[in-house]
């Protein structure tokens, strides 16, 4: 009975469908500037395909730029489960990739790979963790909005890394960079390099896709994810219910910044092998963007990354049409804009399917009308109302 | 004696520092006071900064147009595109209820993407130059008077005169005027208002329009004072978001918001002169640009602990 009720009733627009129109709409603005400096969006989306897709290195190169995209996505979305909003990703990001960078330059090079990776990865995915984890305790209990103190925190990493470079890592031929990773040292495997032709794809992808697994594990299986969500949706129910809300706010971001952390390591030895004095990532922000338009579950964080690494990616193979690589992050900033007001689309997909299920549900009318059927029409099984409004199409015409 | 002449090297230049913050807190304070939380003060800023690097510099290419005159416009047109850029904010947080902190993002993020996307097509590296900014010049009378004079009245720029008496007329109209009161209410007890007949929907806009203008003039203040460049590769470095901060460390009060302010901007001026003075020239240059920074939270965590955001800050009505 209960599944009859449900079906007679209009669809209601789902997630998926609300973020899938946001990136149509985003596309739709990225045409717009392109036409507006008289060039040919479809040229645009071809060489932005065609850089990303056309071959198994791009593929490669796309799916490692994804790499850092996922985890931080993951990172942006992990936060929002409870409420809070990381936009320190970049801040996070830096403080794993200097650990990272620091680890592989000390540690010594005849390290067994077993062995190295793992210690990689864990204090870059502590370091970043550490810092998450300032955000929290402050918004825990000193009642600082996270929001302002990931984005000064994000400005003392980038002083950090700024003095820790020529400190302890520097390239003594550009005195701008660290010296780079040797290949033994970095996430990147030969075997993954001769596959894609030399790309940048890396261990950091298998890392991205383990991590997908466990934050789904956590917020959908464990009572730690129960309790964080429910931090998230009502910190006074929560409260009420016995659940520590300062707690699962720190717990919450030392989760965010570790794996913003993980991003930093798979991108500054991993993805690339230096890092750059004065230069805060860009990929935080990315991240936002990744975690919104995956309506921040992990498997739709996991597509909008590649997605956005297909964009970030294929815009290198504009420069030859003369549109500006930037659309690539001007149609990102559009998907953002639309997800963000997401009402309107869902009101638009509510709209259509409320009426085309009042047109059905008269044509059911009018077939029931025909055949002498007198039993009313919420005692109708999901067949029998498919197969009605099809009959009462005709009827109605 | 030396002491003395870092001074009035230093103070100067803060107060130059100060007045673009002090412009894009005191947006944040007219948004956040009739209740739309903006975190979109560094797009604003960063949108203001570009339109009126790319008017200044089209206007003072043209042969015998006078330079100061492309300076106003440049102003106009920034605050005018940045009001026109607050709008899409406003619309998304009033209209269609939707979280503002992510509005606010997206709203940054897209005036990042368009601004580079506009200045390549401009110049091709997206670096503008303007051809000169304002010229600095002491004000009669006062700057002669001793101590506060070199300190404050000597080679200042007009557009810092400006923004004082914005920020002073804004205090009169927020607290003075039964406008004022209308627009406060609105950020404190949204329903209250609308009983008395108010409309809260259009209280809200002109309260996230006034931050469009002010911060599109505070960013418009960074290219024509001190600046003299927009840079498409470090924008604004994220002096929108220390303005968000100071309207936070300044409780929301205009008299608080000037004071953190000119903090914010002591430090940046600590932070981007040290070098210049032997009695930093041992510290670390990360240390120096970490400072503005740290004494940030640590101002944040002083003074955030008995808030006093305005309580509808943040809820749709």
């Amino acid at each position: 009975m209960r599944k009859n009720l449900r079906t007679l009733e209009a669809r209601k627009a789902s997630p998926f469908l609300v973020s899938i129109s946001a990136v149509f709409l985003g596309i739709i603005a990225g045409s717009v500037f392109i036409l507006l400096i008289g060039k040919n969006p479809f040229v645009g989306f071809e060489k932005i395909l065609f850089g990303a897709l056309s071959s198994s290195r791009r593929i490669g190169n796309t799916l490692g730029m994804s790499t850092q995209l996922v985890l931080i996505g993951l990172s942006v979305a992990f936060a929002f489960k409870t409420g809070l909003f990381n936009i320190g990703a970049s801040g996070q990001m830096l403080m794993g990739g200097i650990t990272g960078s620091i680890v592989a330059y000390y540690l010594p090079m005849d390290m067994p790979r077993v062995l190295y990776l793992p210690i990689l990865v864990i204090t870059a995915g502590l370091a970043g963790a550490l810092w998450g984890f300032i955000s929290g305790f402050l918004k825990a209990k000193f009642n600082v909005h996270e929001v302002v103190s990931t984005i000064m925190l994000n400005w003392i990493a980038y002083w950090i890394v700024y003095d820790f470079i020529p400190r302890f890592i520097i390239d003594p031929t550009i005195s701008v960079k660290s010296k780079p990773i040797p290949l033994e040292h970095t996430l990147r495997a030969e075997w993954l390099r001769s596959l894609t032709g030399f790309s940048t794809l890396n261990y950091g992808f298998f890392l991205a896709v383990i991590m997908t697994v466990v934050v789904w594990f956590i917020l959908t299986k464990t009572t730690l994810g129960f309790s964080l969500k429910a931090v998230g949706s009502n910190r006074f129910c929560a409260e009420y219910a016995g659940i520590k809300v300062s707690s699962s706010i720190m717990i919450s971001m030392a989760v965010a910044g570790a794996l913003s952390g993980l991003a930093g390591a798979t991108y500054y030895c991993g993805y690339s092998e230096i890092m750059e004095m004065g230069k805060m990532p860009n990929e935080g922000f990315d991240g936002i963007a990744v975690a919104l338009l995956g309506n921040c579950s992990p498997v739709g964080v996991f597509f909008a990354a590649v997605f956005f690494g297909i964009l970030k990616m294929g815009k290198g193979s504009l420069a030859a049409t003369g549109i500006p690589t930037e659309i690539a992050d001007t149609i990102i900033a559009t998907v953002i804009y639309f997800t963000a007001t997401n009402v309107i689309l869902a009101n638009f997909w509510n709209e259509r399917f409320r009426k085309s299920f009042s047109r059905k549900e008269e044509a059911v009318l009018a077939a029931m009308k025909a055949n002498g059927d007198t039993r009313s029409p919420g005692e109708l099984s999901q067949d029998e109302f498919r197969k009605l409004s099809r009959e009462g199409r005709k009827e109605v015409k | 004696m030396e002491f003395w002449s870092v001074v009035t090297t230093i103070i100067p230049s803060a107060v130059a520092y100060t007045m673009p913050i002090l412009m894009g807190a005191l947006g944040g304070l007219y948004s956040e006071r009739s209740g739309v939380t903006n975190l979109c003060i560094e797009g604003l800023m960063l949108f203001g900064c570009f339109a009126s690097a790319a008017t200044i510099v089209k206007l003072q290419a043209i042969p015998g147009f006078s330079y100061s005159l492309a300076i106003v416009l440049g102003i106009v047109v920034a605050m005018a595109s940045s009001a026109l850029l607050s709008l899409l904010h406003a619309f998304a947080s009033i209209n269609l209820k939707s979280n503002q902190v992510i509005s606010g993002t997206a709203i940054n993020m897209l005036s990042t993407a368009v601004t580079l996307f506009l200045a390549q097509t401009i110049t091709g590296s997206g670096n503008i130059t303007i051809v000169r900014g304002i010229i600095r010049s002491d004000v009669p009378v006062l700057s002669h008077i001793p101590l506060l004079g070199p300190l404050f009245f000597s080679r200042t720029y007009w557009t810092t005169w400006i923004c004082l008496v914005l920020w002073g007329l804004s205090w009169f109209l927020l607290y003075r005027t039964s406008f004022g009161l209308r627009l406060r209410a609105c950020g404190e007890h949204p329903s209250a208002v609308a009983s008395a007949g108010v409309n809260v929907h259009r209280m809200r806009y002109i309260g996230v329009i006034a931050s469009g203008l002010l911060s599109g003039l505070g960013g418009a203040c960074i290219l024509v004072t001190y600046a003299g460049e927009y840079n498409a590769g470090s924008g604004i470095n994220g002096l929108g978001f220390l303005a968000i901060a100071a309207l936070i460390f300044g409780q929301w009060k205009p008299l608080g918001i000037l004071g953190s302010t000119f903090f914010f901007g002591l430090c940046m001026t600590i932070a981007n002169m040290g070098k210049v003075f032997s009695v930093f020239q041992n510290i670390p240059a990360g240390y120096l640009g970490m400072f503005p920074y740290v004494a940030t939270l640590v101002a944040l965590i002083l003074s955030s602990r008995k808030s006093a955001a305005p309580l509808a800050s943040g809820e749709p009505f």
